[in-house]
């Protein structure tokens, strides 16, 4: 009971409040592909009745985000057409536009709504998608974000990582700090816990539906796991030294985390359900910040073993470890690539903390970032980008794999930092529209 | 004259025994005289015409112990040459004080990850415990802990706050 009132008196405040207002965390396109697809974005027709989210503002701002796409402004549309038989082709490639989506949207129901968006060709002037989505008031900017992440699959091939959250750190002082969640483009962001100690270490279940994470709340590194949509916790470990750095395997049964409880920093598997700890490592050395395969029988993990920190693979199972990055002196944090085939990780050249992507197979790699004190790379789930932090500005900064898209998300008030992208969503239920 | 300098002795007597009594332990406490073990001529009572510290050696500022952090270089969790002296008047005044106790705070400059920096602080702070135990300290006596990267001294993002970062914290359980 005395503990439970210290976990209170610790000044730990946690909630889920609902931000409505518009995104604290913004983010700007600092570098766009040249050739961006121009695309138009016609206005939704409301039916008179203004929706609560303009849909259409929010899937071209998607799509502008990513540096692959070239929205219309407003102001330069010829026409606002709402259905397929009011659209004059010519208009639009008179414009150069090479993709026209319109769409709409009606209330079906107390805080319900109907939405229905169609793709076109500008070219052939042929339809390429269109759909139906039943969907709620609380639903409709992830509707929406749906809608960009159909668009963005259509015209290029590559899965949308529209509809996504993204949880990170923030701090406004040195006794202040969050974790938050907030949508992929900024918007809702959710307080998930407050604290005046440090909070690391964010991780989310393959669900999506819980975060692991390192407080210091208790002024010692303990684990818990708290479920995002109740609030409710459970902290699932507190041993003697280090608790640190939480991986959840892909089947989400699995933590693996890193203890030092044994005499030094090792990698362990903490079972969720029955509790049972495996040991994995075994040595003098630092061994930690595990990171799962995408089949799950593969750990990659930091470890200094031989000097300096690189980053060593074994299996799932534990066993020998073989040295997987040669590159540099410091290679730390290292994460798989959605497809398995990249790693991400922090890499030190000549001084500068930067963040590097490693081809698994040809060894080949590259540095992505360009500062110094770079940190906490995080892939999103379609691969195409890998989000991470800058230390010396306390903002988070986001570019594409090959390097070409680049963007800056800054906070409002205070740094942020250590942000991880959430696996994909459960998708709502669409309705394919008859051609 | 005489009455003035009997009055200021009176008062620097109560004074210096208050400062014992607010660093007793529940078990009486050491007795300053008996185990000073390190620190610099402690000796009891009231201020003595020699000028040398009376009171808790912890608290004595010319004192190797009133050291209180040490510091080390990047990636390295060695105790530098110069702070040997430190460390060993803190292990001696532990092992002569054994209802004294410590937490030993590691931590890390800012650079590289977060995690690998955690480790890096407890690897700093069980170096300096060693050091410790080595001098006759009992391991109950010691506590360490590792805020990484978390609480620097410094928050600046160059060298010299760097540097200030990467170190070990003695402190104390006063009560």
């Amino acid at each position: 009971m005395k503990a439970l009132l210290r976990l209170v008196l610790a000044g730990l405040l946690i909630g889920l409040v609902v931000g409505a207002q518009a995104a604290p965390l913004s983010i700007e396109i600092t570098r766009g592909v040249e050739g961006a697809l121009p695309v138009a974005i016609v206005p939704f027709d409301e039916g008179g009745r203004a929706a609560p989210e303009d849909v259409a503002r929010i899937i071209a701002d998607d799509l502008a985000r990513s540096g692959r796409f070239s929205p219309l402004p407003r102001q330069d549309m010829i026409a606002q057409p709402h259905q397929a038989a009011q659209i004059n082709f010519a208009d639009w490639r008179v414009l150069g536009m090479e993709g026209l989506v319109i769409g709409q949207v009606r209330p079906s129901g107390a805080d319900r709504y109907s939405v229905q968006f169609q793709l076109f060709n500008v070219f052939k002037g042929d339809r390429l998608v269109g759909y139906n989505i039943n969907t709620t008031r609380q639903e409709l900017r992830r509707t929406a974000h749906q809608i960009s992440d159909i668009i963005y699959e259509k015209l290029t091939g590559q899965p949308g990582a529209f509809d996504t959250r993204i949880a990170y750190v923030t701090t406004s002082g040195p006794t202040s700090f969050s974790l938050q969640v907030a949508d992929s483009d900024g918007y809702n962001p959710q307080t998930i816990l407050t604290s005046k100690q440090p909070i690391l270490s964010p991780a989310w279940s393959p669900d999506a539906t819980r975060l692991a994470y390192l407080s210091f709340e208790n002024r010692r590194p303990q684990i818990f796991i708290q479920d995002l949509a109740t609030g409710s916790r459970e902290r699932i470990a507190s041993y003697p030294g280090l608790n640190g750095a939480p991986a959840w395997s892909p089947d989400g049964r699995r933590l693996a985390l890193t203890l030092s409880k044994d005499g030094n920093p090792e990698i362990y598997v903490l079972n969720l359900a029955s509790k049972a700890l495996q040991r994995l490592t075994d040595n003098s050395a630092i061994d930690t910040e595990p990171a799962w395969s995408p089949d799950g029988n593969t750990l990659l993990f930091t470890s200094d073993r031989g000097g300096k920190p690189q980053l060593y693979k074994m299996s799932a199972g534990g066993g020998e470890a073989r040295r997987v990055t040669f590159n540099g002196d410091y290679n730390a944090r290292g994460v798989f690539s959605p497809d398995g085939t990249m790693l991400a990780m922090v890499h030190r050249e000549g001084g500068n903390y930067r963040i590097a992507v490693q081809d698994l197979s040809s060894g080949e790699v590259k540095v992505l970032s360009e500062r110094s004190l770079d940190e906490s790379p995080s892939f999103a789930p379609n691969g195409s980008m890998v989000i991470y932090a800058t230390g010396d500005q306390g903002v988070l900064a986001a570019v594409s794999v090959d390097g070409r898209v680049r963007q800056r998300l800054a906070l409002q008030e205070g740094n942020v930092r250590e942000a991880v992208w959430s696996p994909f969503g459960h998708k709502t239920d669409f309705e394919s529209l008859q051609p | 004259m005489k009455l003035l300098s009997k009055g200021l002795l009176i008062v620097l007597s109560a004074i210096v025994l208050w400062g014992c009594q607010t660093t007793a332990t529940p078990e009486g406490g050491a007795k300053v005289e008996d185990r000073s073990g390190a620190a610099d001529g402690a000796s009891t009572g009231a201020a003595s015409e020699g000028g040398t510290f009376s009171g808790d050696p912890l608290d004595d500022p010319s004192s190797p112990l009133s050291q209180r952090i040490v510091y080390f270089e990047l990636d390295s969790s060695d105790v530098k040459a110069e702070d040997r002296a430190t460390v060993t008047a803190h292990g001696k005044y532990l092992a002569g004080n054994s209802s004294a106790s410590i937490t030993l705070e590691g931590h890390a400059d800012e650079r590289g990850s977060r995690e690998y920096n955690l480790a890096l602080g407890e690897r700093r702070s069980n170096t300096v415990r060693q050091l410790l135990l080595a001098e006759g300290a009992a391991a109950q006596q010691i506590q360490t802990v590792s805020y990484g990267e978390e609480k620097p001294a410094d928050p600046e993002h160059n060298e010299d706050a760097w540097s200030l970062n990467r170190r070990v914290e003695f402190v104390y359980n006063r009560k």
